[in-house]
C-alpha cells in the first residue's frame, strides 16, 4: 500500500461526498471560466467596434489644420510619401494601421468631388525594408484586434471604412463614397473619368457619416501621377493602439517625423481608452467575485471533510504519523480533486460560454485554450490553500476528543 | 520502563479550571502487565494517551526507558511512538474504507516499509490472529470481534514494546473479551510491557497488578 492508495480509497469509499465535493469545485471553476470567456470575447468584440471610429492619430503638414483635414482641403501643404516608410520600418508599438492620403478636387461630369489617392496594404508590405518586422506583422493589439469568427466577416471593402486600410488596389480602379455614388447615380462595375483618366468603379463605399462619404478613393500613385505631384501626400492616418497612445507614441512619432505634425483625435482615443478600462476593470471585478465564491465553496466543502475526519487523523497520529504526513494525506486528496475540478471545470465553463455566450452577450464565443491551465491552476490552489489550514488544525487538536476517548 | 513524575493535566474550560489528572507518578517496569482501573472520568485515558506521547502534561514528566518524552520534538516523539509503543482502542479506531490487510499496512506505511514487504508481515500478522481467511474485507463487513482482532494486529505491525490498550474489551462480549485478554497475556509473556485502562474488575484481576484512579488522583 502506498500514499496515493490510501487517497483513492478514501475517495471511492464516499461516492457521494465525492461527487458533492467535485460538483462543488467543478462549478466553481466552471463559472470563473465561463464568465472569463464571455468577457473576453465581449472585450473583443467592444474593441472591434471602437476600431470602427476610425483613426486616432493624423500625421499633417505643419501648418494644416483639422478643419483642412476635414474639409479636404489640403493643397496648402504636403509631407513626403516616404514617411509612410519610415514609421512602417520603425521599431514603434502600437501603430497598427496607416493610411497615407492626398487629396485633390477633381470634376465629374459637372460636379466637383474630392479625389484621394490611398495607399493599399500589399505595398506597405512590400515598401517595408526588412519585412516581418514591419507594423502589420506584430502582434495584434487593441487598435487591432483579431477577427472574431461569425462577427466580422464583413466585405472587403468595408475594411477602408472599418481600419482605414485595404489590401489592394489596381491603378485603374477607384472606390466611390457613397453621398458621391448617389449624387453621380454611380454602380459598382460602371466607369468613369477624372483627370482625363478612365476608372472603374470597384465598390460603393457604405455610408459612415464622415467626409469619406462625399470622396473618390484611387490608387495613391495614380492621384500624385495624374495631378502631377512627387511622392507626397497631405495626410498620414494612424489607427493607434490607446494605451500606446497614452504612453507617448504621439511624442514619438514626432522624434521620428520632425518635419510633420502629430495630432490626437482625442475623443476617439478617450472613448477607446476609457471602454477598454471599463471593460477591464468589469471583467476583473466578475473574476474577484467569482473566485472569492467558488473559493469559498470549495474552502467550506474541504473543511467539512477535514472535520469528518478528526477520528482518522487521530488514528494516525496514535499510529505514529507526524503532522506532515497528515497534511501530505491531505493535500494529495486536494490536488486529485484540483486536478480533476479543474479540468471538469473548463470542459464545462467552455461548453456553457460557448453555447450561451452568443445569447447572453451577443458575441460569438470559443474556446479560450489557455484558460485551461489558469482553470487548474486556479482549481489545484483554491484546494490546496482550502484544506491546508483545516488539516493543519487537525493534527494540532487534542487527541481526547479527536479519538472521543474520554 | 514508563515513568510517571508528579504528572497533572489541567483543561481550561469558561474560565475555570478542571483537573483531569492530578499530581499522578507511577512505574511501570520492562514486561510488567498492568491495568488501570477506575471510574468514568477519572481521567485513565488521559494518563494512558499521556503515556503514548499524545497528551503533553500540564506539570510533570513522562519517562520512557529513561527518555523525558515530552522534552522531545513532536516529530521526535511521532517516531518513538511508532517504534516502541502500540495503541488499542475500546472502538477499535480501523481505518473505515480500507480492508483489513490494509489497515494492518498503514504503520508499515508509515515506518517506510516497503510495499511487498508491508503485504507479507500484514497477511502474518492478521493469521497470528486468525484472520488470514478476511484479508480483504472491509471493517464493516466484520464482526466486532474481527475487528478488534485487526486493531491488535495493526497494533503489533511494527513490533511495539510497550502496549498501552483503552478498555480493549469494552465493546466485546465476555468469550471474545477473554480471547483479547488472552493475546494480551502471550505478548506480555513475549516480553511486551502492557498498560491497560479498564473499569471491569474481572478483566483487571487478570494483569499482574493492578492501579486505582479516582478521580484525579492514584490510589494504589
Amino acid at each position: 500500500m502506498n500514499w496515493n492508495t490510501l487517497v483513492f480509497r478514501e475517495l471511492l469509499q464516499r461516492k457521494n461526498k465525492l461527487i458533492t465535493s467535485g460538483l462543488a469545485i467543478v462549478l466553481g471553476i466552471a463559472v470563473i471560466v465561463t464568465i472569463n470567456t464571455v468577457t473576453t470575447y465581449s472585450e473583443k468584440a467592444i474593441s472591434k467596434e471602437l476600431d470602427a471610429l476610425g483613426a486616432n492619430i493624423l500625421i499633417l503638414p505643419h501648418g494644416a489644420s483639422l478643419v483642412d483635414y476635414y474639409s479636404a482641403d489640403l493643397q496648402a501643404g504636403e509631407i513626403p510619401e516616404e514617411y509612410v516608410t519610415l514609421l512602417t520600418t520603425s521599431n514603434l508599438e502600437g501603430l497598427d494601421n496607416l493610411s497615407p492620403k492626398l487629396s485633390v478636387p477633381v470634376n465629374v461630369g459637372d460636379k466637383q468631388v474630392t479625389l484621394t489617392g490611398i495607399l493599399p496594404k500589399n505595398e506597405f508590405q512590400s515598401k517595408a525594408s526588412w519585412q516581418g518586422a514591419g507594423i502589420f506583422s506584430r502582434p495584434k493589439s487593441c487598435g487591432n484586434v483579431d477577427d472574431i469568427f461569425g462577427l466580422t466577416q464583413k466585405a472587403p471593402k468595408e475594411t477602408l471604412v472599418r481600419k482605414r486600410v485595404i489590401e489592394t488596389l489596381e491603378p485603374n480602379e477607384v472606390l466611390v463614397g457613397s453621398d458621391v455614388a448617389s449624387k453621380l447615380q454611380l454602380k459598382e462595375g460602371e466607369e468613369i473619368a477624372m483627370l482625363d483618366k478612365p476608372f472603374k468603379i470597384s465598390a460603393i463605399l457604405p455610408q459612415t457619416g464622415t467626409v469619406d462619404d462625399s470622396r473618390v478613393f484611387a490608387h495613391l500613385h495614380t492621384v500624385q501621377d495624374l495631378t502631377g505631384k512627387d511622392a507626397v501626400v497631405n495626410a498620414i492616418e494612424v489607427v493607434g493602439c490607446c494605451e500606446q497612445i497614452s504612453k507617448g507614441l504621439v511624442a514619438k512619432i514626432n522624434y521620428l517625423i520632425p518635419d510633420a505634425q502629430v495630432i490626437t483625435i482625442s475623443q476617439v482615443v478617450d472613448t477607446q481608452v476609457k471602454t477598454n478600462a471599463l471593460m477591464r476593470n468589469l471583467s476583473t471585478l466578475f473574476l474577484v467575485i467569482i473566485i472569492a465564491i467558488g473559493g469559498a465553496s470549495i474552502a467550506n466543502d474541504m473543511y467539512n471533510n477535514v472535520y469528518e475526519r478528526r477520528k482518522e487523523i487521530g488514528t494516525l497520529v496514535a499510529l505514529g504519523a507526524n503532522s506532515s504526513v497528515v497534511l501530505k494525506v491531505f493535500l494529495k486528496k486536494a490536488l486529485l480533486l484540483g486536478i480533476l475540478g479543474g479540468v471538469g471545470g473548463y470542459i464545462i465553463g467552455t461548453i456553457i460560454a460557448v453555447v450561451l455566450g452568443p445569447l447572453v452577450a451577443g458575441v460569438p464565443v470559443l474556446p479560450i485554450p489557455y484558460l485551461f491551465f489558469v482553470a487548474v491552476g486556479l482549481s489545484v490552489c483554491i484546494t490546496l490553500i482550502a484544506s491546508y489550514f483545516p488539516a493543519r488544525y487537525a493534527t494540532r487538536l487534542d487527541p481526547c476528543t479527536v479519538l472521543q476517548e474520554v | 520502563m514508563l515513568k510517571v513524575k508528579s504528572v497533572s493535566k489541567i483543561y481550561k474550560k469558561r474560565d475555570q479550571e478542571v483537573k483531569a489528572i492530578d499530581n499522578v507518578s507511577l512505574e511501570i517496569p520492562k514486561g510488567d502487565f498492568v491495568s488501570i482501573i477506575g471510574p468514568s472520568g477519572s481521567g485513565k485515558s488521559s494518563l494512558l494517551l499521556m503515556l503514548g506521547g499524545m497528551l503533553s502534561p500540564s506539570l510533570g514528566k513522562v519517562f520512557i526507558d529513561d527518555e523525558s518524552l515530552y522534552d522531545l520534538s513532536p516529530n521526535e516523539i511521532a517516531a518513538l511512538r511508532q517504534k516502541k509503543i502500540g495503541f488499542v482502542f475500546q472502538t477499535f479506531n480501523l481505518i473505515p474504507y480500507l480492508s483489513a490487510i490494509q489497515n494492518v499496512q498503514v504503520p508499515l506505511l508509515l515506518s517506510g516499509m516497503h510495499e511487498k514487504d508491508q503485504v507479507e508481515k500484514a497477511q502474518y500478522l492478521l493469521q497470528r490472529v486468525g484472520l488470514d481467511d478476511r484479508m480483504d474485507h472491509k471493517p464493516s463487513e466484520l464482526s466486532v470481534g474481527q475487528q478488534q482482532r485487526i486493531a491488535l494486529a495493526r497494533m503489533l505491525a511494527n513490533d511495539p514494546s510497550i502496549i498501552l490498550a483503552d478498555e480493549p474489551t469494552g465493546n466485546l462480549d465476555p468469550e471474545m473479551s477473554q480471547t483479547v485478554i488472552k493475546f494480551l497475556i502471550d505478548l506480555n509473556e513475549e516480553g511486551r510491557t502492557i498498560v491497560m485502562v479498564t473499569h471491569d474488575m474481572k478483566v483487571a484481576n487478570q494483569a499482574k497488578r493492578s492501579v486505582i484512579i479516582a478521580k484525579g488522583g492514584t490510589v494504589g
